[in-house]
């Protein structure tokens, strides 16, 4: 049990620490779904663990939501890598004071 | 027969109205209908009433009279306890408890009223068609003269305290309308003006007393109210009589409402002679007796009437000696005699017969005067100014004859009307309080003095007016008004004959117990008699006797200069309210500019500082975006582990 939950948790701090510091988008991205997938391990386990499916169930609903958001930000990292010819999130910086 | 136990306030039952009583609407009605022609009809017409709209307007009003004629020989013949009569129109409007219904109460004191304002407002209307005849608004003129009588009129007919408010809300409107008729001239609209606030004060009383009525009578009719009067507590009756003298003060012009009256000698001189006598000034005397079910619970408020009333009738006196303007003198007449009629009310019931018999007499003789001081007018091309006039007697023969007969009557000569009505007063006035009495007697003196000045600085003593002013007599449409007023002047005394006023309005006002005066009555008005003629030997000794000035002295006694200055009401009035006022909306203007404003503003800084500081936090660096989400969440993790396992 505790291997699932320390490696949920070195994948999640990874993640983490990708989308803080790393300035390239797609990078960026990746780490995010590191981090849905480390939540995701962390579930099954658990769910193992209780003997029961909710957890289980719960995963399939984050694969979803990230398949679909995998599409919609890859389109806005495409676009927005058209118009300025860089993926770096810090470009992208029209919405400030 | 009609009896009365002594001391008791009768009741207001009227019965229904029936024969020449159901008539009674049409005594308001048809002035109503005058102003309503004239007024609205006059524009519309284009021009077309010019010719005729004086005799719409003089006409109805003497149809209204002859109306009141036959329903008062009617009434007369009735039994005494049979006199009061009431007619239903219809239900003025109902609202939860309240039921106000449009209803008129015709008994003796209404019908004496009805008399007087048809009667004398008649012959003014009359004498208004030679006065007016060269003013090219003279249609209009007519028009808020019958609105004035109708105003009039449905004052003294209802029969509920709400229903007086309708007609003396319509009287302080017709007054506002007539004292700035001459509206071109800024003293004349400022003069109305201040007639119309200071009535306001008034008016605030009068409200006051009809919602006071209301919760504790749940009503204002005249006859619930007065059979219920003597359950209410004397607290409620001294209030209810303190409210209405307010009222009272703000119509009839007394101390401390009595700023407006000498203005409003602005109007048309007619106008003037119509609040003075038949309307107006009248209303305040009408409601105290009016109410005599409520002052006869509430001796307190008498107690306040009397005090009022002395200090008025001295105060007007005192004016009357000093001004120069023939129609401010009169004015200050007006306030005086009124003052008496308000003491005669405020002796209670021995009192109330004379002070409507004083005011009756004082409607005819005051009209007859400012008639009198119009005609007079008239013939000195609107000088105003006694000083300016001189040996008149000789070109206005019967102006002069007229106006004596009312001087005759306001100074109390033997034998004239004013003589039996004022003597009267001042005999209650002396049974009941020695010290009030003495200065009623007093203020006669002081009417003495003051009217024989007018009479010999305007009709005798040398000619002072300039060579090209020709002063002549008016024409007959005039001078007949006062001929009839000069009669009525001269003979009003007869109503006392066999003591008929005080039973005629017997079922109104009660019966009293006849306490008899400390003096002898012949007594009593042998010393008034002679105080006058003192009055009058002091006013022929410094007028009659010496060179009157054209230009009045400067260099007087500071007593004529107060006396000149109203005895500084105006002043009195402007520190105690115009003043103070003005500094109060100073003090809010301040207030709303630096505190409300303040706020407002400092709110607004406030937010757009804030706003200011704030924003910067708005870097455009998502991966900071990303930090406080991450700061966010383990905050809430954080806080979910304390209190887990806590």
């Amino acid at each position: 049990m505790t291997p699932y939950v320390v490696l949920s948790s070195i994948l999640f701090t990874i993640g983490c620490v990708g989308v803080l510091t790393r300035r390239n988008a797609i990078v960026v991205f990746m780490c995010v779904e590191l981090m849905l997938n480390a939540s995701n391990l962390a579930l099954v386990a658990f769910s193992k663990q209780h003997g029961d499916l909710d957890g289980q169930v719960m995963a399939f609903f984050v694969m979803v939501v990230a398949a679909a958001e995998v599409v919609v930000g890859l389109a806005i990292i495409m676009t927005i890598f058209r118009t300025r010819r860089s993926a770096s999130v810090d470009d992208a910086s029209l919405l400030k004071y | 027969m009609f009896v009365l136990a002594e001391g008791t306030t009768p009741l207001v039952d009227p019965t229904s109205a029936d024969g020449v009583f159901s008539l009674l609407w049409l005594v308001i009605a048809l002035p109503l209908l005058g102003a309503l022609i004239l007024l609205a009809g006059g524009p519309l017409a284009k021009g077309r009433l010019d010719r005729s709209g004086h005799l719409i307007g003089a006409t109805l009003p003497v149809v209204s009279f002859v109306l009141s004629l036959v329903m008062f020989l009617t009434l007369l013949g009735r039994d005494a306890g049979d006199r009061q009569v009431d007619q239903h129109l219809y239900t003025w409007f109902e609202a939860g408890g309240l039921h106000v219904g449009a209803d008129l109460l015709y008994d003796p004191l209404s019908a004496l009223f009805l008399l007087l304002i048809t009667g004398v407002g008649s012959l003014i209307h009359i004498y208004s068609i030679g006065y007016m005849a060269h003013d090219p608004r003279r249609t209009r003129f007519f028009g808020q003269l019958n609105l004035f009588v109708a105003a009039m009129l449905t004052l003294v007919l209802a029969n509920n305290y709400l229903g007086v408010f309708l007609g003396w809300e319509g009287v302080g409107l017709a007054s506002y309308l007539l004292i700035g008729f001459w509206q071109h001239k800024h003293s004349a609209a400022s003069a109305a003006k201040k007639a119309f606030l200071v009535n306001r004060v008034g008016d605030i009383g009068f409200s006051l007393a009809i919602g006071l009525c209301f919760t504790t009578f749940g009503t204002t009719d005249f006859s619930t109210i007065s059979a219920n009067a003597d359950r209410a507590s004397e607290g409620t009756m001294t209030a209810l009589g303190l409210l209405l003298l307010l009222a009272a003060c703000g119509k009839s012009a007394q101390v401390p409402l009595q700023s407006w009256l000498l203005d409003a000698m602005e109007g048309p001189t007619p106008v003037s002679a119509l609040i003075h006598a038949a309307t107006m000034v009248t209303a305040g005397v009408y409601l105290v007796v009016r109410s005599n079910f409520v002052f006869d619970y509430a001796p307190h408020a008498r107690t306040v009437v009397i005090i009022v009333a002395t200090v008025t009738l001295l105060w007007g006196a005192i004016i009357g000696c000093a001004k120069d303007d023939i129609k401010k003198v009169l004015a200050g007449s007006t306030m005086s005699q009124i003052g008496y009629m308000m003491l005669g009310a405020g002796l209670g019931v021995a009192g109330y017969p004379f002070a409507i018999f004083h005011l009756l007499t004082h409607g005819f003789f005051k009209a007859n005067m400012f008639l009198g001081a119009g005609s007079v007018m008239h013939g000195m091309d609107d000088d105003v100014d006694m000083r300016h006039y001189g040996a008149l007697s000789k070109a206005m023969p019967v102006t002069f004859l007229t106006f004596a007969m009312g001087f005759l009557a306001i100074i109390g000569f033997p034998g004239f009307s004013g003589f039996w009505s004022k003597d009267k007063i001042i005999e209650v006035a002396l049974t009941q309080n020695w010290f009030v009495g003495v200065l009623a007697m007093l203020g006669a003196g002081v009417t003495g003095f003051y009217m024989s000045r007018l009479m010999f600085m305007t009709f005798f003593t040398k000619q002072r007016w300039a060579d090209d002013v020709h002063p002549h007599e008016s024409p007959s449409v005039m001078t007949v008004p006062l001929i009839v007023l000069a009669a009525l002047s001269v003979l009003g005394g007869l109503m006392l004959a066999g003591n008929w006023i005080v039973d005629w309005l017997e079922p109104v006002t009660g019966t009293f117990a006849h306490e008899s005066p400390p003096l002898p009555a012949i007594l009593i008005s042998l010393i008034v008699v002679v105080v006058v003629a003192v009055g009058v030997v002091v006013a022929w000794y410094l007028v009659q006797q010496r060179e009157v000035p054209r230009e009045a002295p400067q260099d007087v006694s500071f007593a004529t200069r107060a006396a000149r200055a109203e005895l500084y009401g105006n002043e009195i009035n402007d520190g105690l309210v115009v003043r103070p006022g003005a500094r109060l909306v100073t003090g809010l203007t301040l207030f709303d500019e630096h505190g409300v404003d303040g706020v407002v503003e400092g709110t607004v800084i406030g937010v757009g500082g804030s706003g200011a500081v704030l924003r910067l936090t708005q870097t455009g660096f998502v991966r900071s975006y990303a930090l406080s989400l991450l700061a966010g969440a383990l905050i809430v993790v954080v806080a979910l582990l304390a209190v887990n396992l806590a």
